[in-house]
């Protein structure tokens, strides 16, 4: 592979992914409307396709105010870690096995843990630079919820890394030929998903943002294209989770009949379009009730079905 | 556990259920007559003003949006100026309840945003319309025993004639 088409790569992929992630925002609220029987946004171009440039327009010219009280320089930075964190976090996932920045990295699913591990300081720091009360509550409870929720995401993917015996996810796909991973490593598919939710702080696991106790939490004090930028990450977060599930559980690229690329995205979209239909359907758990649920449920399920795996691995090879 | 999943399916099922949207400035509403909407003067069926400014719908108004000031011409009552401040106005409809002579009433029309605030301010000629409004037939002036040009005190309709309270003859 050239260096040119690998620049190439990097910034259609960038492009894309910015592009969906603004586009998201309208799918969003269609696919909320028709689930809540309205109609959501139609108002601006075809369906209310524009709906998402009007609102970068409207995002790029409100007044972008930084409050007195704040500290600068780490308030500017916080929406750039979250934003950089989610986009590096794509690098590692294969689209098709001809398309992938660094699919083949083979500690891809390492590299993965650590750049959502590393998203937690956007949220903790935004709370934090704040110097708001509500502001810096948010960014603690956002800390202690992804902290929590990354210990057993981890966990979760050890069964697949055991079955597929790398930690690089080109592999993983690979060795889905047959069957997908969903099907043995059921338990391991729904503790990521549900990590996976906490840790882009999605509803129903959205408890970082809690308007009803802490305003609108760490973000309380952002506005304009820096609170873009939080909003944004968060739409490439779900992508992000979704594709990694799709890699992950659902084999990928793989499927018959259709060509590789169109089979990811499907998958993906799939994937979101369940995402919104959690937000959709799911009310907000307290938040001692998500502590609870993360350390008390998840993490012995996860151990239990690295466990079992291993067990059944044992037994089962020569 | 069960209930979450159900209550995804569940929502998922409204995907086929039908849009209760209304697509409002293509699709109007119906208000029916009595709704409390931008508030008009009226006329009587003779074509002059029926307000006869006393004050009645200023004095009830809860936030005193209602601003008139009372002038006299041949014997009738009018407003020389007569000014209602939408910016504060609630749509209680009290001032309506108020009114002795019909003259100021509530509208279905719900269509009066402005983008400069001084513009909330009406004045006489925004809310004097031309008709009679909800009540075509109620006339003030024929009704009261008020001596006006061309109707002396005794002629309203329903009204006896004045009585002469020095007489002594039954």
């Amino acid at each position: 592979m050239t260096i040119g088409f690998g620049i190439f790569q990097i910034i259609v992929s960038l492009f894309v992914l910015l592009s969906t992630a603004a586009f998201l925002t309208w799918v969003e609220r269609r696919l909320l409307a028709v689930w809540q029987d309205r109609y959501g946004p139609n108002r601006v171009g075809p369906f209310g396709l524009l709906q998402a440039v009007a609102d970068g327009v409207k995002m790029l010219f409100k007044q972008d105010w930084t409050p007195p009280f704040a500290d600068r320089p780490v308030f500017v930075l916080a929406p750039a870690i979250g934003m950089v964190t989610v986009l590096l976090g794509f690098a590692v996932i294969p689209v098709t096995s001809g398309w992938s920045l660094a699919g083949g990295l083979n500690v891809g699913v390492l590299f993965f843990l650590a750049m959502t591990s590393l998203g937690v300081y956007s949220v903790v720091l935004a709370g934090w630079a704040s110097n708001n009360k509500f502001a810096l509550l948010g960014g603690m409870r956002a800390a202690a919820q992804m902290v929590s929720y990354e210990v057993f995401m981890g966990l979760s993917l050890l069964g697949t890394v055991m079955l597929a015996h790398s930690f690089s996810l080109s592999d993983i796909v690979l060795a889905q030929t047959h069957l997908w991973f969903i099907v043995p490593q059921f338990l391991g598919f729904v503790t990521f998903l549900l990590a996976g939710i906490a840790e882009t702080h999605r509803l129903p696991f959205d408890l970082p943002e809690g308007e009803n106790e802490l305003g609108a939490g760490f973000h309380t004090e952002y506005s304009g294209m820096k609170f873009g930028m939080f909003f944004i990450a968060e739409y490439a977060g779900i992508v992000l989770i979704a594709a990694m599930v799709t890699t992950l559980f659902l084999g990928g690229w793989l499927g018959p009949v259709l060509p590789p690329l169109v089979w990811f995205v499907l998958k993906t979209g799939v994937l979101i379009c369940f995402f919104i239909l959690l937000r959709a359907a799911l009310p907000r758990p307290r938040y001692d009730q998500l502590m609870a649920f993360g350390w008390k449920v998840l993490l012995p399920v996860c151990l239990l079905n690295v466990a079992v795996t291993g067990a059944v691995m044992l037994l089962v090879s020569p | 556990m069960l209930s979450s999943v159900r209550t995804l399916w569940l929502t998922f099922l409204h995907m086929f259920h039908r849009r209760e949207t209304v697509q409002y400035p293509e699709q109007k509403p119906y208000l029916s007559p009595r709704y409390r909407g931008r508030i008009i003067l009226s006329r009587d069926p003779d074509g002059a003003e029926r307000c006869v400014s006393c004050n009645l719908c200023a004095a009830v108004c809860p936030v005193d949006c209602i601003s008139l000031q009372k002038t006299e011409d041949q014997g009738r009552w009018y407003p020389e100026y007569f000014r209602i401040n939408f910016s504060r106005c609630i749509f209680c409809g009290l001032c309506e309840e108020a009114c002795p002579t019909y003259a100021i009433q509530l509208t279905p029309d719900f269509e009066m945003s402005e983008y400069e605030r001084p513009n909330l301010v009406y004045e006489k000629e925004d809310l004097l319309i031309s008709g009679t409004g909800k009540y075509p037939d109620y006339n003030f002036y024929r009704i009261a025993g008020m001596a006006v040009p061309g109707k002396d005190k005794g002629t309203a309709e329903r009204e006896d004639p004045p009585v002469d309270i020095h007489s002594l003859l039954p």
